[in-house]
């Protein structure tokens, strides 16, 4: 309808301006470059109204439309037959042997002339016995455990405070300790110190600190750096874990927590230093505390530490005889009083806990804790396996620096357990003593030589090659038989032992020879004591 | 297999012995049934060693020359067999 009308519509609008068109064609027949007089032309005025939407409004229409409605319906299908079918690899091929590589000239002849002499020696050495009992003395052999040092720091000692923790630096030079009080349960606001000595300085004096640091609360516990010498972490009993510079005197703190909802609610335990993953300088702490929380800070710009992963201890991944009778107080389920790394995974961390029981843990555990402790990053439960218990709470745990297995712990109930981590009942069980048992430690150098602080004021150092009942050597520590708390091998001197006691004093010990060469069949005899696990 | 692996096999399957490699005139091995890392220790600083006490017997008197050497350690014997283009080393336990 509408291309029909459209040419009657312009026939008549067009009839107004057809005079104006044909004038312009007039002048352009003339010429198009060629510019004409100018004159001035009145055209009239068209007009031409559109009547295309009036028409439009004449033609709408009212319609409506409507989908259909969608229509459903329900089936159920089921695979009615089943197939079943076998396959088979093939066996393997062996690999084609490598070809044989063409014998260096002279390489036959040269076997056969020596083979006969070779074997001959080896025969001979294997049955000769002549060097049995032979020993070279290279050095001066020391025969008994002498106190090479007795440092502290009198103002602290006036305080009564006790040292409660001690720590070795990277070069092995220059001792740390820790003072605070372990015996009080309160919050108190006293001011506490870590003391440090260099050992090897002329002129070392006893009883006046290289470098002190003042700290406003109770320090727990110490950690130098693995790497960095002169750095050295701490944790407060207020839960603030620390980390101080003692090659800055006049300003050591380089970097502290605060107290945020990431620091930790309780006295923080422990600190350890993850060995660095060689991927530059980036350097992780753990700091473990009793609100059941295990922290891992990592190295940020600035020397300071930001916390990276979080874990909680919880009930869910406890298995139920390991739980404490006591109702969990707040948010508190179990509480780390011990860790301990193990120097062959990476990953892997010994607990110990207020229940008594050691708990293999894993920095790559993925699942969450189902804790409502406030945190910043989520918090994941690291418990693989869980060992049976002490008599009461564990105080310290160390792993076998010799065995990928093996870890010692030690408690209140004054035993001492040698755990393997592939069974939960322990390989052996020390009573040590009647006192509570404060620290134990693995020498770094003997694989079958650990030390252990006790209550009762002495430190004992047993080696399973000689006796695993009684101790080798016990030397004591305080005269009174005031405990003591905290002890550590020195990595890089391994003759020397420090430890530290309720008194406020530290003890440097100097090891007998015995205690710091290996034996020529140790490493076997510590592999055998590994493999006794019960199968 | 070759007489050369032979030889060794029967020499590596002696009572106590840890390692067995043979090493060439510049101290690199050539053949060896321990791994990488140990191999190019041992021979390296047994190389160097062997050298060392072959002088030091031809300095003392230049008719004489070094045989054999045996390093006696408190975890291991060593046997060094030179010649004058290998060097035969066999690493072995001493008897219980």
């Amino acid at each position: 309808m509408a291309t029909l009308s459209q040419p009657l519509l312009f026939g008549q609008a067009g009839s107004g301006s057809a005079g104006a068109l044909a004038t312009d064609g007039a002048a352009s027949a003339e010429g198009p470059w060629r510019p004409g007089p100018l004159q001035d032309e009145t055209l009239g005025v068209a007009s031409v109204p559109s009547q295309w939407r009036g028409i439009q409004g004449v033609r709408g229409e009212t319609k409506s439309c409507q989908t259909t409605s969608i229509a459903t319906a329900e089936a159920g299908t089921q695979a009615r037959k089943c197939t079943d079918a076998q396959v088979q690899t093939e066996a393997p091929v062996p690999p084609a042997p490598p070809a044989p590589r063409p014998d260096a000239p002279g390489l036959l002849a040269f076997l056969r002339r020596v083979e006969p002499a070779v074997t001959r020696e080896l025969s001979r050495n294997w049955q000769s016995h002549a060097f049995d009992g032979f020993e070279v003395t290279w050095t001066e052999p020391q025969q008994t455990v002498t106190c090479l040092h007795t440092l502290g720091y009198p103002p602290a000692q006036e305080q009564g405070l006790h040292v409660t923790s001690v720590s070795w630096n990277a070069t092995g030079s220059v001792l740390a300790c820790a003072y605070g009080r372990l015996d009080d349960g309160d919050w108190s606001t006293l001011r506490s110190y870590v003391c440090a000595w260099n050992l090897d300085r002329r002129g070392l004096h006893p009883r006046q600190p290289w470098a002190v640091v003042e700290v406003p609360s109770a320090t727990m516990c110490l950690a130098f750096h693995p790497t960095q010498p002169s750095q050295i972490a701490g944790g407060l009993y207020s839960g603030e874990v620390l980390l101080w510079d003692l090659g800055r005197p006049e300003d050591p703190l380089l970097w502290r927590t605060g107290l945020t909802e990431d620091s930790h609610a309780d006295p923080v335990c422990q600190v350890a230093w993850l060995p660095e993953a060689g991927r530059g300088p980036c350097s992780r702490l753990l700091s473990a505390a009793p609100d059941g929380k295990v922290l891992l800070w990592q190295g940020g710009g600035a020397g300071g530490l930001q916390l990276r992963e979080g874990f909680a201890l919880v009930l869910q991944q406890l298995p139920r005889s390991a739980r404490l009778k006591k109702p969990p107080r707040g948010e508190t389920e179990v509480g780390a009083t011990a860790v301990a790394l193990s120097s062959f995974d990476p990953s892997l961390f010994i607990l110990g806990t207020e229940g008594g029981f050691p708990l293999k843990c894993s920095l790559a555990a993925e699942e969450a804790a189902l804790a409502r402790m406030p945190s910043s990053v989520p918090l994941r439960a690291p418990v693989r396996f869980a060992f049976s218990p002490h008599g009461g709470p564990v105080y310290s745990v160390s792993c076998s620096p010799f065995h990928r297995n093996l870890f010692l712990s030690a408690g209140t109930d004054g035993h001492v357990h040698l755990y393997s981590m592939l069974q939960a009942q322990p390989l052996a069980s020390l009573r040590l003593s009647p006192q509570y048992l404060f620290a134990v430690r693995w020498s770094p150098v003997r694989p079958l030589v650990f030390a252990a602080a006790s209550g009762e004021g002495d430190v004992q150092l047993f080696d399973l090659q000689r006796s695993s009942q009684k101790p080798a050597v016990s030397v004591e520590q305080t005269q009174d038989g005031s405990p003591v708390y905290c002890l550590e091998f020195n990595s890089q001197q391994p003759q020397l032992l420090a430890a530290g006691d309720a008194q406020g004093a530290v003890k440097v010990w100097r090891l007998s020879s015995a205690f710091t060469e290996q034996g020529p069949r140790e490493t076997e005899d510590l592999d055998l004591l590994a493999a006794e696990v019960a199968t | 297999m070759t007489e050369v692996e032979e030889t060794l096999k029967r020499i590596q399957s002696h009572k106590g012995v840890i390692g067995t490699m043979v090493v060439n005139a510049e101290g690199i091995p050539i053949r060896t049934t321990l791994d990488n890392s140990t191999t190019v220790q041992y021979a390296g600083l047994l190389h160097q060693l062997t050298i060392k006490a072959k002088s030091t017997i031809r300095d003392i008197d230049p008719q004489n020359d070094l045989t054999f050497l045996r390093i006696r350690s408190k975890k291991h014997e060593i046997m060094v067999a030179p010649d004058k283009e290998y060097l035969l080393i066999v690493i072995q336990n001493p008897c219980e």
